[in-house]
């Protein structure tokens, strides 16, 4: 039968007017928010997950102790399962207490106090269900249970229990187990007392029994927290780290019951992929109920869920843009949340502009569809967009891409003290000649900022204006920033040593080599504009492109001249960043480094050491801005770019304040079906003449067979012959 | 045939040890055990210990080969390679380097792949073959030309291009079909229409024409003169005489892919997303998992021999001169 016919039968007995509807017909009109995802997660427990991917997941499950305020900027913190903001005490090496005050040189360890709110519940789970007697009913499965299980949904019993602090302990004692990865497990190592030596008491026990077997952790206690009480618990911190604060609201420190870990150790659970890295258990406004990471995951309303309210208070211009409108109300709005994978940009994008997707990211080859400049150079969505009532949420992300200087390499970085001047002025030259702009403008559609250093904006130490401009690459001219001319650049080369691009001692052109990783055809043309650039100031760029193992070998080893790099923030403070050039962090030789251009600098040493243990205060500030100072002198980076980030969002999704550090947003937002449904109905309505004129095409392109045939059937054969 | 297909499976087994190990040559020269424990660990905070511990974990702290510090035997068998290889010989695929259990994902990804790919290969084969027989039904009129033009054309065209414009028309200007999406059960029919039509469509132009040269060679022979002057019917003599000789070469390329329809397609499964297993080994690839890339491998490899050994006996079965002993 023709494909054709057999599809307007198909489509004549499905029911409703929507053809094209990718959502089971049930569901039109309910109050389920609609997004995509591209890349499976890999990780869902909270001990081993860290991709921004799995924490857009991970955060609406899981409850770390804190949280940030959604609407305040600068980020601020707030409670989530604490009943208030940790009191953390400060002890010297003899436990003494000290002030709050206190110089960090005295501060042997910092204690943090949490108190946790009590009424709060876990997500229905199969691990807490008990028997008539108080037994577990799940905690020891045979291999005949094992047959009748599929998914987790397959248990016909769940049960809760309240949030304990032993729970949040037990996540603690998790960062170390043997069997699990946990990539924050080395640096809180280095700050949770008793964590190293710890994960060798595990390390040993977990040896001595069968690989699979359950490791209670609540056996086997850790020196650095302690319960109080039930609601109660304290983390005991080597030094002063008040970047710790930032830790305890992501969440690897939520909470992961014991009866969950013994729970999902039993053998044969993990061959059917149920696992707590598939299945996860939290306290937070939605629960993961559908998980088939290749097509879609559901998260739904977790109906333990403990009462959070809307904020009622945020920014000056948020009761305008309409964001205190449920100020008080309780949360999660939503009640559904159907994560769908799309890998493609092109069906992805189409999906939204059919109401199928309530948000959408903007792919290089939607941008001039979707975004048009105004201009003052504000971005706006284009006409076409506003009709279907989208709008632009733009947010600036706490992110760095930049290009870094091996200052191991001789000529780039410099062996003596005159090598080391001359290579400075080298990489000033290069800094200036490296149009930022342009790139922006050309490579990411306007979408970010050229960095003055290497904090971005929405962190302190940014400073906006004349007094935050790098002026070895930029001057201020007519009120904005305006980078140096090519002829400054030639002359700081001229002075490196490098007058037009000869080196002086040698007589033969500069050559500089760029490390990157293996490019797709797609972008050869940012690797020639990189080489024109240097060609500018009549420098020879060679690049070398090889494939990730090989680059990041180069970078372990020191081996790279010029090389790309980025940055995602953890968290939002300035020692975030500033700790990428801290001399101890060298790369080349130190696998753990972070370091990648091995920059040594003894006073910015010194500043970042004395910077890192200071709360946030104007003297914190004058040294932050030291530093930034010295790194823009020694251009150790070409300081790049910082990427803003362009979201687009139907008429029906309501509370939108974007940010990009916390992820626990879902619980705020809102949405209204009806006018989705009543928008879905009027951009789909179906379009039925093609189907027909293809029926009648194929019909008229039967006529030329049908008379050939006839004429053949009429032909006497051999007639000619005959004549 | 018994003793020939008892022998081919026999044959077989060293095709896949081979195949194994330049798999597994060909993975580790690219990439180290220390290259997959960074890749699986992440950039930030990665520390010389974390790596060691990820190696012992997932068993990739043993030597590739050749073990010198062993003794007897276990020079061989305490590598990284025995370790790895063995288990796969009965179909014990292991977990994947992010903990997920091989087999719970091949089994899950494989409906869908087969939910377009035998669709598409039944019709595919039955609309080329059908359309082949006509052009050569009208052979030497200006069908025939026309239709060989129109076959140069659509072989011309990228097959991305009719999913892009496939899409683009049907799903999004029209909107007739969900451009993209995958329903369990009947619901599945209306995601999995366009891409069939578009999979059928997008291969018609080299396929009709290798079926239409097939079934020209035939039309030379002389049992077809003999049918003619018997006075049978030009449409009898295609259809009975001819598509029945054929049979062979359709065969020949027919069955062999039919165990490979196991393994999806990669272009149209990601622009349709459908979660089928056609992305599945570049993905292991691209994040250095060892584990399923060998699985997959081995797998296909499987799935060729199966099919080369299916031909063979499809012979026998529209042939009845060729025994296989």
């Amino acid at each position: 039968m023709n494909p054709l016919i057999v599809l307007i039968l198909f489509l004549t007995a499905c029911s409703g007017t929507i053809w094209n509807n990718p959502y089971p017909s049930g569901d039109s009109g309910k109050n389920i928010l609609y997004n995509a995802f591209a890349e499976r997660p890999k990780h869902l427990d909270p001990v081993q997950s860290y991709s921004s991917n799995e924490i857009l997941f991970t955060a609406q499950i899981y409850q770390p102790p804190l949280q940030y305020h959604y609407l305040k900027r600068p980020f601020t913190f707030i409670p989530q399962t604490v009943n208030k903001m940790p009191v953390v005490q400060y002890f010297d090496e003899q436990g003494n207490l000290l002030p709050t005050d206190n110089e960090s040189a005295d501060i042997a360890y910092s204690v943090y106090e949490l108190s946790l709110k009590q009424g709060i519940f876990y997500q229905p789970h199969p691990a807490f269900a008990r028997g008539d007697q108080g037994e577990f009913l799940y905690h020891d499965l045979t291999r005949e249970d094992l047959q009748r299980v599929f998914k987790l949904a397959d248990f016909s019993q769940m049960s809760t229990r309240e949030l304990l602090a032993e729970d949040y302990i037990y996540q603690i004692k998790r960062l170390a187990h043997p069997r699990l990865h946990s990539p924050i497990f080395g640096l809180m190592a280095d700050y949770i007392v008793g964590l190293r030596e710890y994960a060798e008491t595990l390390r040993k026990e977990a040896g001595a029994t069968p690989k699979d077997s359950h490791l209670d952790l609540r056996n086997f206690p850790l020196t650095g927290v302690e319960k109080v009480d039930d609601y109660t618990y304290r983390i005991k911190i080597k030094g002063k780290y008040p970047q710790f604060m930032y830790w305890l609201a992501m969440p690897f420190f939520s909470p992961i019951p014991w009866e969950a870990d013994r729970f999902y150790a039993q053998a044969g659970l993990a061959k059917k992929n149920i696992t707590l890295d598939w299945y996860p258990i939290g306290t937070g406004p939605y629960m993961l109920t559908e998980n088939d990471p290749n097509r879609i995951m559901i998260l739904e309303r977790n109906p333990n869920f403990h009462v959070e309210l809307f904020p009622s208070e945020g920014m000056p211009d948020d009761e305008e843009k309409g964001l205190l409108e449920d100020a008080g109300k309780p949360l999660p709005f939503i009640d559904k949340v159907i994560f769908s994978r799309e890998k493609e940009n092109i069906p992805r994008w189409n999906k939204f502009l059919q109401g199928y997707y309530d948000a959408s990211g903007i792919g290089s080859d939607s941008f001039d569809q979707a975004v048009q400049f105004t201009g003052q150079g504000e971005a706006t969505v284009t006409e076409a967009m506003m009709a279907q009532g989208i709008r632009l949420e733009t947010a600036v992300a706490p992110s760095t891409y930049y290009i870094g200087f091996n200052m191991l390499d001789p000529v780039v970085g410099g062996r003596t003290e005159q090598e080391k001047k001359s290579a400075r002025k080298l990489r000033q030259a290069i800094s200036i000649a490296v149009d930022y702009e342009e790139y922006v403008s050309i490579f990411a559609n306007g979408r970010g900022i050229p960095a003055q250093g290497p904090i971005p904006p929405g962190i302190t130490g940014y400073r906006e204006g004349k007094e935050g401009i790098n002026s070895i690459v930029y001057k201020w001219q007519d009120g904005k920033a305006q980078r140096r001319t090519i002829e400054e650049a030639k002359r700081l080369l001229a002075e490196a040593g490098y007058p037009n691009g000869i080196d002086s001692k040698t007589g033969t052109p500069l050559v500089l080599y760029y490390d990157v990783t293996a490019r797709s055809a797609d972008d050869k043309s940012i690797l020639d504009w990189m080489r024109k650039q240097f060609r500018k100031i009549n420098i020879q760029l060679i690049v070398r492109s090889t494939d990730y193992n090989r680059f990041q070998d180069k970078i372990r080893k020191g081996n790279a001249q010029i090389f790309e790099w980025g940055w995602n923030a953890d968290y939002p403070d300035p020692e975030n960043f500033l700790f990428l050039l801290y001399g101890p962090q060298g790369k080349a030789g130190n696998n753990s480094g972070n370091n990648a251009a091995n920059y040594d600098s003894a006073e910015y040493n010194r500043l970042f050491e004395q910077m890192e243990k200071m709360e946030d205060s104007p003297k914190r500030e004058q040294i932050i801005a030291r530093m930034v100072e010295i790194l823009r002198q020694d251009a150790p980076w070409l300081w790049g770019y910082h990427p803003k980030d362009y979201a687009l969002y139907h008429a029906w999704y309501k509370n939108v304040k974007t940010n990009k550090l916390s992820y626990n947003n879902m619980k705020y937002l809102r949405i209204d079906p009806v006018l989705r449904e009543q928008k879905r109905r009027e951009w789909n309505e179906p379009v039925i003449w093609p189907i027909g004129a293809a029926v009648t095409v194929l019909a008229l392109s039967l006529v030329p067979g049908i008379i050939v045939y006839r004429r053949r059937q009429r032909t006497v054969g051999l007639r000619g012959a005959i004549a | 045939m018994l003793n020939y297909i008892i022998r081919r499976i026999l044959y077989a087994i060293p095709i896949l040890v081979g195949v194994n190990l330049i798999t597994f040559t060909l993975f580790f020269v690219v990439n180290t055990p220390d290259d997959m424990a960074r890749m699986h660990l992440g950039i930030k905070h990665v520390t010389d210990e974390a790596i060691v511990k990820w190696k012992q974990e997932h068993g990739y702290d043993k030597p590739l080969l050749y073990n010198t510090e062993a003794e007897g035997v276990a020079k061989l068998t305490s590598t990284i390679f025995y370790e790895k290889s063995v288990a796969m010989f009965v179909f014990d695929f292991g977990h994947a380097d992010d903990g997920r259990d091989i087999a719970y994902e091949i089994k899950s990804r494989i409906l869908p792949s087969l939910a377009i790919a035998l669709p598409v290969f039944l019709l595919g084969l039955l609309t080329y073959i059908t359309f082949a027989l006509i052009m050569v039904f009208f052979r030497m009129t200006y069908i025939d030309f026309w239709s060989v033009v129109l076959c140069v054309a659509l072989m011309s065209i990228s097959s991305l291009f009719y999913i892009i414009g496939g899409q683009f028309l049907v799903s999004k200007l029209w909107h007739l079909v969900p451009i993209s999406g995958y329903g369990s059960g009947l619901d599945a029919g209306r995601f999995l229409l366009l891409p069939v039509i578009i999979g059928v469509v997008s291969s018609a132009g080299a396929n009709v024409r290798w079926y239409r040269t097939i079934f020209l060679e035939e039309m030379n022979k002389e049992y077809v003169r003999t049918a003619r002057a018997k006075g049978l019917p030009e449409s009898i003599v295609l259809f009975r005489h001819v598509l029945k000789n054929a049979l062979i070469p359709i065969f020949t390329g027919a069955v062999v892919v039919v165990p490979l329809l196991f393994l999806g397609s990669l272009i149209t499964e990601s622009f349709f997303g459908i979660p089928g297993l056609g992305s599945y080994t570049i993905e292991a690839i691209n994040s250095q998992d060892f584990a399923v890339v060998r699985a997959m491998v081995f797998l296909g490899s499987l799935l060729y021999i199966v099919g080369l050994i299916l031909t063979d006996i499809s012979y026998t079965l529209v042939d009845p001169r060729i025994k296989l002993e």
